[in-house]
């Protein structure tokens, strides 16, 4: 138990939906969600197979934590090959929709080939069913799910969709479930829109009833839940100040990388903080936060509700934009603001809605205007070629190119196709801030080292999300370490790496790892699924996930040249802050790690590796 | 004395932890589309606000009832569906001028809150405190006390 036991396979081509069972030996060896989901991809595609093309799938997958009481119970995973990548993508959300895919009764729904016609897959529990999205097609993901459940007449379905960037395949576009949830990064977006895809829609009257022991569970459960109240981050800074807490600690730092990297703390930072969030506004005397909100099952709620300021410049005449919204991660708001050197919160806000309401990810979106602001003010791009004065800092260009790169207008078909695509077209390859083309998030490698190696070496390109070691390296978590050397950073990553697959595989947030250690998440999987999940199997699984990935990657054609950072971050040491005078000491953590992984030179797992394994 | 289950719609995240407990109390599945509390999300107001039956003394509900199957709990106040009896005319849906009772097509019955006969799951499963089972005659008492600590009387000795 634990699992439905139950996937559905969505033909495209041949407009069929058909139920199958669940490969339990792989549930067994890879869990859930991220871990289980990229098992049936590397098995069912070709890695070197073009990503926007038919022979492409797209996996939506729960964990067997999803729809429980285990706090943030309710994650789901996109796994594909990505489309800004071209290596394995595992975008993970929040929200409500994973858990109403369990309680339809199904553990994954797996697309392959492309439907000849606009469409949307509608899911009423056992019945599922691709109807026609010709007249969906072009609208919002907002409209989208507006849409769908008003022809419905069913306010409680949920709703996966993406807008006119995963349409027109922006290649950073997103998918964005309940208004403002999205599985984020690598493109998964555009791989839905090249498969004609519109949405997915759900709705589950059955309810989950597979828990192997409920008693123990419900145990499990509520004693992690207070291990999360009790612990100052989760249970305090985030639902006060959401993940926006971090904006001034990492500017403090000196590793919050602005103007595209060029520098590593931000003037302005204040003035787009969680603490400014939290403050009157002069001109309407209201605060910019309206509420913290939970995702499904989440005893944490970090998230932002938000209302823009109606007398900004790029909403005055948009009452569509005024009512609250989705607001502010730290994320979006480094990406749209200290990497282009914006400091307006209200256009950051704005810049924000747009990528929740047209689906695309606002981390590589923000960091690909960086670099276009760097190309503008190198002059290597005119005003002309732009179509506007794209300095850095200023808000309006921020706010008509997220316009601009949404609706596919003008440069923003450019913008669109990431900051590495675009950077190369121009003839300066090395002023993308990315590895394997993705955008870095918002933490400068100079000042937390380890962040460095874990962007070289993530599976999905640069993320913190696959080894957060600024929750070692700043916070402390579980035990500090310098974030200004190499040293000991190889096995950090690793044990990052590792966990974070366990956390992602189970179907819960990653956010948790905060206050929770695999030592708090076993008793909880060991309740819910039948077998043994001890903390060696855990682990084991974690390392298991994270060299299949990795096995995938390499057969795609990827090597350990592509384990490296920008040459900015190597060369250009910070010019303040703490980490004043250092670069990024990639080339010697890289050969540790490979080495701690149990992988040759070249960055390939050693045959002992694989085979302990089982791979 | 008699409890009554206290929601404060402030409080409430939205996370459906009260859904969940509902749902798998009187269902044995974690099931929120059959929890007898739900959430509703005021999206452009930022606003989430969990709602059920408040257990009206005189109830419209079971005086509408036909077959006498809502009966009074007499420990807890609660007005609770005999599922024997009920023969799921709905008449008590339309009855209900809060609409927390609800027809069931797939069993042709209704359901509503019965207070887990004294032992609320919502409410223990809250994390926020948004919802509270207190003391059905003094569920303002919170309310009282906050506006009673703003009085600016100074503290005198005897």
């Amino acid at each position: 138990m634990g699992w439905n036991r139950k996937v559905l396979r969505v033909n495209l081509t041949a407009g069929t939906c058909t139920p199958e069972p669940l490969n339990m030996a792989w549930a067994n060896d890879y869990l859930g969600s991220r871990g289980l989901a990229s098992k049936y991809l590397v098995e069912e595609i070709d890695p070197k197979v073009d990503p926007l093309s038919p022979d492409n799938k797209m996996i939506m997958s729960t964990g067997p934590l999803t729809g429980t009481m285990a706090s943030t119970g309710g994650r789901y995973t996109v796994v594909t090959k990505g489309a800004l990548t071209n290596a394995i993508a595992c975008s993970n959300s929040g929200g409500f929709f994973g858990a109403e895919m369990k309680f339809a009764g199904w553990d994954m729904i797996i697309f392959e080939g492309r439907s000849p016609r606009p469409v949307y897959l509608y899911v009423e529990n056992d019945k599922a069913e691709l109807r026609d999205a010709t007249q969906l097609w072009g609208k919002t993901c907002w409209e989208t799910e507006a849409a769908i459940k008003k022809s419905h007449q069913d306010p409680l379905i949920r709703v996966s969709s993406i807008g006119a960037a995963g349409e027109n395949q922006v290649l950073f576009a997103c998918i964005v479930n309940d208004l403002h949830r999205a599985a984020g990064r690598s493109g998964v977006g555009a791989v839905m829109g090249s498969k004609n895809l519109k949405a997915v829609a759900l709705r589950g009257t059955r309810g989950f009833s597979g828990i192997k022991d409920f008693p123990a569970f419900l145990a499990a459960t509520t004693a992690a839940k207070k291990v999360l109240a009790e612990n100052a981050v989760t249970g305090q800074g985030l639902p006060k100040y959401g993940t926006q807490v971090l904006m001034n600690v990492i500017n403090e730092i000196g590793a919050l990388p602005t103007r595209n990297h060029r520098d590593v703390q931000f003037e302005e930072a204040g003035r787009i903080s969680a603490e400014a969030m939290h403050e009157k506004r002069p001109t309407d005397g209201r605060t910019h936060l309206v509420s913290n909100a939970a995702c499904f099952g989440c005893t944490i709620a970090c998230g932002r509700i938000s209302r823009i300021d109606e007398t900004h410049f790029s909403v005055r005449n948009s009452p569509q934009y005024w009512g609250a919204s989705g607001g502010l991660e730290y994320e979006a708001a480094w990406a749209l603001g200290a990497a282009n050197g914006v400091g307006d919160l209200e256009a950051l806000q704005y810049a924000n809605l747009l990528c929740n309401e047209h689906g695309m990810d606002p981390i590589s979106f923000g960091a690909t205007v960086g670099a276009a602001m760097e190309l503008y003010d190198l002059g290597i791009l005119s005003s002309e070629q732009i179509g506007l004065d794209a300095r850095f800092g200023s808000a309006e260009a921020l706010c008509k190119l997220a316009e601009m790169t949404a609706r596919g207008e003008g440069f923003g078909r450019e913008l669109g196709q990431g900051s590495a695509r675009m950077c190369a077209k121009y003839g300066r390859p090395e002023l993308s801030m990315s590895v394997k083309s993705q955008e870095f998030p918002a933490y400068d490698s100079r000042g937390i080292q380890g962040m460095g190696l874990t962007y070289a070496t993530s599976n999905r390109g640069a993320c913190h999300l696959r080894s957060y070691t600024v929750a070692s390296e700043v916070l402390g978590i579980p035990v500090k370490t310098d974030p200004l050397v190499t040293e000991g950073k190889a096995e950090l990553v690793k044990a990052f790496q590792d966990a974070t697959g366990v956390f992602d595989a189970a179907g819960i947030c990653v956010f948790t790892s905060f206050a929770w250690t695999l030592a708090d998440v076993q008793p909880q999987v060991q309740a819910a699924c039948d077998g043994d999940w001890s903390m060696d199997k855990l682990n084991e699984v974690g390392e298991r996930i994270w060299n299949l990935e990795r096995q995938f990657n390499l057969a795609a054609g990827f090597t350990a040249a592509d384990d490296d950072l920008p040459p900015r971050l190597k060369t250009e040491a910070a010019r303040t802050g703490p980490a004043k005078g250092l670069v990024n000491g990639i080339d010697k953590m890289r050969p540790e790690y490979y080495k701690v992984r149990g992988w040759d030179a070249n960055g390939v797992p050693e045959k002992a590796t694989l085979e302990r394994l089982g791979l | 004395m008699q409890k009554s289950l206290h929601i404060d719609p402030s409080k409430c995240t939205g996370c459906l932890q009260c859904e969940m407990a509902c749902s798998y109390e009187h269902t044995g599945a974690i099931n929120p589309s059959r929890s007898r509390i739900k959430v509703f999300d005021f999206e452009h107001e930022g606003r989430k606000v969990p709602y059920t039956c408040t257990q009206c003394a005189d109830a419209w509900c079971m005086n509408a009832c036909p077959v006498d199957a809502i009966v009074l709990d007499a420990l807890t106040g609660a007005k609770v569906v005999k599922e024997a009896n009920c023969v799921g005319c709905k008449v008590c849906t339309i009855a209900c001028p809060f609409g927390t009772v609800n027809y069931l097509a797939e069993v042709g019955k209704v359901q509503k809150c019965d207070l887990c006969s004294g032992d609320p799951k919502c409410a223990s499963a809250c994390p926020t405190g948004a919802i509270t089972y207190v003391d059905a005659e003094w569920t303002g008492l919170d309310r009282m006390r906050a506006w009673a600590a703003r009085t600016n009387t100074a503290a005198v000795a005897a």
